[in-house]
């Protein structure tokens, strides 16, 4: 295949998007303007112009009409996706880790690092449909116990949320009370990312104990360990397949003093299943920070800490070869 | 030349610049259009030209709102971007997806490789190690049979003069019985010395030219066998080579493989003369 390089970003990558149907794809980085890219082409559309400080999450309404923002910047930013006009801002006091829209979406789950005197901290947002309507007042929020919150989901009907932490946790939370109902140590270390299925009844963590794990919603049951060996900083569940696809490598402050090849920046795919590596794209000259599949299945993107996105349509013979 | 609507037959025979309209046809059944075109060249000649086209219908399915969103006009940085400073380039190596699992699978045969690598280069003490505990086992286990009587007398060991056939038994050793290495690929009756066999292995390389170095030779011979020795014969008084080398093989198949591959073999301008090394002369 002959990936799309996309250098709309100078700085590292924190996230790359896919919206539903799969034909637009949203970057953020640590510069200031996220970007709208066609996910076809890879043709940038558009840069979201206001931020002040590096984007660490965006998510994208269902029908691809808002862009929703997290900023080291301390705010939240709700942006016309097509124009790429600011709609909105809520203004917190700590940077913004974590950002995720409630199914339905009548309500925006933010999540805040733990900044001078204030802890980490949970923040629920009504989300009007017509922005004259929008308020910067949480509904509820509520304080977590120390750690930054990597992300956070809605599950069991938006009645509760599911985050993951620094510590290798996850932590579950019934949404009215801000009350914590299950917290399990399912890592080692740190989870850098963590990304839900289709259809939901399960995630993947990826973490800096160098493991990417499948992990039941409803239970925290780890039920499979992907074994890679370095760092995983993300990993992404095929819609396809019962393949896994995992980036990361050896800690940014490592990679200029061993050579490319020791770093290990290949994309990694694993079976879902069988949890045994079977393929391998390689590509970036840093960590890949960021994965995500395409709806369809058919493609993925990777944003790497040397700022590149690249764009892979999968070939033929990814569809047609028995891997196993 | 009025009208072309109001042309009568007998004018189309004289109009010799009328020629009869393109037709196209198909696509069909194969998905082949047919295009028959007709045009004059320069010198006047009427032509006929047939191309052929495959069709192929790529059917995809996109969502409508999808196709809608492909029209939005840019913004932001985006807008002011032209074609020459486009941030999105297609890669132009061809990224592979690569297969792990197939490695794996051979990972038995590299192992049995690695062994020949390790006992050809790596070090001699690791080797020496495992070869006399196995000549160890292998010992206490012919001194089991032997106790059991199951064994003749333990055969004498080759004269140190080198007489062929001196020990009993030593041309054709028992089937399944331990052969030193020193001793394995020799037809019957081939009993010669340690120093004899080291040179049958012994290619003697001439018609070097004074550049070529011992690295140079390692370069050369290695990918025929597991090399043993190189000697290059250096000028004591110039330090230069003398245009001749030696070099030794582990095994005798790959001195011959080297010979046939690389006698008459253009090196550095010259051709080289690869041959097996003449015994040397008994003192």
């Amino acid at each position: 295949m002959r990936p799309y390089l996309l250098k709309g970003h100078e700085r590292p990558l924190t996230q790359v998007k896919y919206n539903r149907e799969g034909d637009l794809l949203v970057s953020c980085a640590k510069n200031l303007q996220p970007c709208l890219w066609s996910a076809e082409d890879g043709r940038r559309i558009g840069t979201y112009e206001g931020h002040n400080g590096a984007i660490w999450t965006c998510d994208i309404t269902w029908d691809s009409d808002r862009l929703i923002t997290g900023s080291a910047d301390q705010t939240v930013r709700i942006w016309d996706l097509p124009t790429g006009k600011e709609l909105f801002q809520i203004r917190h006091r700590e940077p913004c880790r974590a950002v995720k829209l409630s199914a339905g979406e009548r309500f925006l789950a933010a999540t805040s690092d733990a900044f001078i005197e204030s802890p980490p901290a949970i923040h629920i947002y009504k989300f009007a449909e017509n922005i004259e309507d929008q308020t910067a007042t949480a509904a509820i929020e509520w304080t977590v116990p120390k750690g930054r919150v990597t992300r956070v989901f809605w599950t069991d009907c938006n009645r509760k949320l599911i985050t993951s932490h620094d510590g290798g946790i996850l932590r579950r939370w019934d949404v009215e009370t801000g009350a914590l109902l299950q917290e399990q140590q399912v890592h080692e270390d740190a989870i850098q990312d963590m990304q839900m299925s289709p259809d939901e009844t399960h995630v993947i963590t990826a973490s800096l104990d160098k493991t990417a794990r499948l992990i039941d919603v409803d239970t925290f049951e780890v039920m499979k360990t992907y074994k890679t060996g370095r760092f995983v900083q993300s990993a992404a569940i095929s819609p396809l397949f019962d393949h896994v696809v995992m980036g990361g490598g050896q800690d940014a402050s490592q990679v200029t003093t061993t050579a490319a090849q020791a770093g290990g920046f290949e994309a990694r795919f694993f079976h879902k299943i069988f949890q045994e590596e079977f393929g391998r794209v390689r590509g970036h000259f840093g960590p890949i920070n960021t994965v995500a599949f395409h709806p369809s299945g058919k493609s993925f993107t990777t944003g790497g800490e040397d700022g590149y996105v690249r764009l892979h349509h999968m070939d033929m013979d990814y569809f047609t070869t028995k891997f196993f | 030349m009025a009208s072309r609507g109001k042309l009568r037959w007998g004018d189309t025979l004289d109009d010799e610049d009328l020629l009869p309209p393109s037709v196209t046809k198909g696509p069909d059944d194969n998905g082949i259009k047919t295009v028959i075109e007709y045009y004059k060249n320069e010198k006047g000649d009427a032509l006929k030209k047939t191309t052929k086209i495959k069709v192929v219908t790529v059917e995809k399915k996109v969502y409508k709102v999808s196709e809608e969103r492909r029209n939005w006009p840019r913004f932001g940085g985006a807008a002011k971007e032209t074609p020459q400073d486009s941030v999105t380039v297609q890669g132009i190596d061809e990224i592979p997806f690569e297969r792990v699992r197939q490695i794996k699978a051979t990972t038995q045969e590299k192992k049995a490789t690695d062994i020949q690598q390790v006992l050809a280069t790596a070090d001699k003490t690791v080797i020496s190690g495992s070869i006399k505990e196995m000549l160890y086992k292998k010992r206490m286990e012919r001194e089991l049979l032997r106790a059991k009587g199951l064994l003749k007398e333990a055969e004498k060991p080759p004269e140190e003069d080198g007489k062929p056939g001196s020990g009993p038994g030593l041309g054709a050793p028992k089937a399944g019985s331990y052969v030193p290495p020193s001793l394995r690929n020799r037809g019957p009756g081939d009993g010669e010395s340690m120093q004899k066999k080291r040179e049958d292995n012994s290619i003697r390389v001439t018609n070097l030219s004074e550049d070529v170095t011992e690295g140079d030779l390692q370069e050369l011979f290695r990918p025929f066998g597991a090399v043993s020795r190189i000697f290059l014969a250096v000028d004591k008084n110039t330090g230069e080579n003398r245009g001749f080398a030696f070099v030794n093989y582990v095994h005798r198949d790959d001195a011959d493989r080297a010979i046939r591959n690389l006698n008459g073999f253009g090196y550095d301008n010259l051709i080289l003369r690869v041959e097996w090394a003449q015994p040397r002369e008994a003192k």
